[in-house]
């Protein structure tokens, strides 16, 4: 992995509440005071190579969001660093690029209500100078048209559009500012399943159209499978399982991955096969200790217990975080 | 706000007749005080117009410039119909330049505490909060007595004493909207703080403050009419409606009931109005409010 184009190195991301200034004079005092860190990432490293698509999947919870936001440049994170092209992404927790660019989940929420279509679109290319002032409505009307929406709704508001609508708006938002990068956070999660399709085929069309690198956030195997040439899978903020989409779906390496695989309801072979995984998702506020999994994990021994195992590569091109890598069995 | 968004408004808010009734009167005394010299037969303020024989004389009184006092005439001989426009003139003149100006103020600094946060927020909101726990009455009270008289002061007094009310709304409102994926989608762009703040989160926590200014337009009017009551606020040349009511009050039990009561009545009025106004928008601005 030598041609890191964006490399993700050891980043870690801790969530401490702020204490307030009572606690503060308690804690001053020697009073047992207690701030409850979350550790929503844990040096996680990673690097995508110009023009892949990266898919990073997990349960809610598990920091894929937290990840993205770092890589994105909105979190600063709390040791490691993103570098695109080995310039860094953020300095004194500002975001000092314009090269990656985000879709965010919610497009109800992400666009601004009292804010005009054709606006939000040049409001960054104007803000850094990628067009000029005379050019900005004519740039906002191309921008629709290459994302399958009519140009002459540059003079509309969000609230006049349907949510696939709006993401879309969303998506012509973030590819105005001619990012390298686009991060994509669980950007057709809250769509209808139908629009769901329109978009990700969008995304599909637009990658191979302007050569974008993506990191893909879903919990939606089936998504990141139709998108992304890779696919990490993140398990209490660490990767537990890298490699190739096609292989990882076929033979897991990880239990875990296995367990996600699995619980995807299926379609064929009739009746319910659905099958959760046991247990909850552990409270990232007090972390299982060595393998986060081994709780849940059908495969543990007392060596999960004391050491965590690091993520090593099992074939070539596949990592897993798994002792007992080797004896994962296929996907049933 | 458009076109399609403010008819929807104006259609939630013509279902209220009160509210309706309240807004008609209130732009029908801005109207009286806009044209007040050309609909008053007096300039209260030009001193050669007034004559003391005609002093103190009650209402329907034709004095001797040949037209009636409707209203009567004050201690000066003064016309009270026209004393009492032109003081509501300056009372909301007063109001209004006071409300604008503590409303950007305020906002302004609601949002900027919002939007960064930590320290700076600290900072603002603490001596919002400080300001905030005694009454508005009491600092415009010492700050009119330490700047003394005249229109600047006045305003000056009355924003300081108001815009904690405008920051403390303000920074609720932006502090809600800070917490919203376009605010982050905006800071992942980047764009700078200054544009977030003024492009973004103002126009976004700007209903709840025009709320809050419509009721502190009314508040500014009577803290101005209190301040000229106690004789802190305008100059007695130019009578506001406060000083109106404090010139007649000694002559109330003398029977001259007409000096005060009428200015009394004409604030009154305005101040109901202008809340009853402020009490719809805001019910019609609250989502938990709707039907």
């Amino acid at each position: 992995m030598s041609e890191g184009f964006l490399t993700i190195r050891e980043v870690s991301k801790r969530f401490a509440p702020q204490l307030g200034l009572g606690d503060r004079i308690a804690a001053r005092l020697g009073g047992a005071v207690e701030a409850r860190a979350v550790q929503a990432v844990s040096e996680v490293s990673l690097t995508i190579r110009r023009g892949e698509a990266l898919g990073l999947v997990g349960e809610s919870g598990c920091g894929k969001s937290t990840l993205g936001r770092v890589v994105a440049g909105i979190l600063p994170p709390s040791g490691g660093e993103v570098r695109l092209e080995q310039e860094p992404v953020m300095a004194n927790g500002r975001k000092t690029t314009t090269r990656i660019q985000t879709v965010f989940q919610d497009p109800f929420a992400s666009l601004d209500p009292r804010m005009r279509i054709g606006e939000t679109i040049t409001e960054g290319p104007l803000a850094h100078g990628l067009v000029k002032a005379a050019e900005a409505g004519s740039f906002a009307r191309r921008w629709l048209e290459t994302v399958g929406l009519d140009p002459d709704f540059v003079t509309r508001y969000p609230h006049q559009f349907s949510g696939g609508q709006r993401q879309r708006v969303a998506i012509a938002r973030a590819l105005a500012m001619a990012p390298d990068v686009l991060v994509c956070d669980e950007p057709v999660a809250s769509l209808d399943v139908s629009i769901q399709a329109q978009i990700v085929n969008l995304f599909l069309r637009l990658r191979r159209e302007l050569e974008l690198t993506m990191l893909f956030i879903s919990h939606d195997l089936g998504v990141v499978r139709h998108l992304c040439e890779r696919v990490a899978v993140m398990y209490l903020g660490r990767i537990v399982e890298l490699g190739p989409t096609g292989e990882v779906y076929a033979a897991p390496k990880h239990p875990y991955t296995r367990a996600l695989i699995e619980a995807v309801p299926k379609l064929s072979g009739g009746g319910a096969a659905f099958r959760p995984i046991a247990g909850e998702i552990p409270s990232p506020l007090d972390p299982p200790t060595a393998c986060a999994f081994h709780p849940r994990c059908p495969l543990a021994i007392a060596r999960c217990r004391i050491e965590r195992p690091a993520l090593r590569e099992v074939e070539p091109g596949r990592r897993a975080a798994c002792h007992r890598a080797e004896e994962v069995s296929p996907a049933a | 706000m458009n076109a399609e968004a403010l008819r929807a408004f104006w259609d939630e808010f013509s279902e209220s007749r009160i509210s309706v009734a309240a807004l008609a009167v209130v732009l029908a005394i801005v109207a009286a005080a806009v044209c007040a010299p050309l609909i008053t037969p007096q300039d209260p303020y030009d001193l050669g117009n007034l004559s003391l024989s005609d002093a103190r004389r009650p209402p329907g009184f034709v004095g001797s410039k040949g037209y009636a006092h409707v209203l009567g005439t004050d201690a000066q001989g003064r016309d009270l119909y026209s004393a009492i426009l032109y003081g509501l003139r300056i009372s909301l003149q007063m109001g209004l330049v006071a409300g604008a100006i503590a409303l950007s103020i305020g906002g302004t600094l609601g949002i900027v505490a919002a939007y960064f946060g930590g320290r700076i927020e600290t900072l603002i909101m603490r001596i919002v909060d400080l300001q905030l726990s005694f009454p508005a009455i009491l600092l415009a009270l010492v700050l009119a007595a330490l700047l003394g008289q005249g229109k600047t002061q006045l305003v000056s007094a009355l924003v300081a004493a108001q815009y904690a009310y405008f920051a403390r709304t303000a920074f609720g409102a932006a502090s809600a909207e800070r917490r919203k994926d376009y605010v982050e989608a905006a800071a992942a762009t980047p764009l700078s703080g200054s544009r977030i703040v003024f492009r973004h989160l103002l126009p976004n926590s700007l209903p709840p403050l025009i709320v809050v200014a419509t009721v502190q337009v009314a508040n500014a009017i009577s803290l101005e009419a209190t301040l000229s009551f106690l004789g802190l606020g305008l100059p007695p040349t130019e009578p506001s409606l406060g000083m109106l009511i404090a010139n007649g009050f000694q002559y109330m039990m003398s029977g001259r009931y007409w000096i005060s009561v009428y200015p009394g009545i004409a604030l009154i009025i305005l101040i109901v109005a202008i809340n009853l106004v402020g009490d719809q928008i805001r019910d019609q601005l609250n989502p938990r409010l709707r039907r």
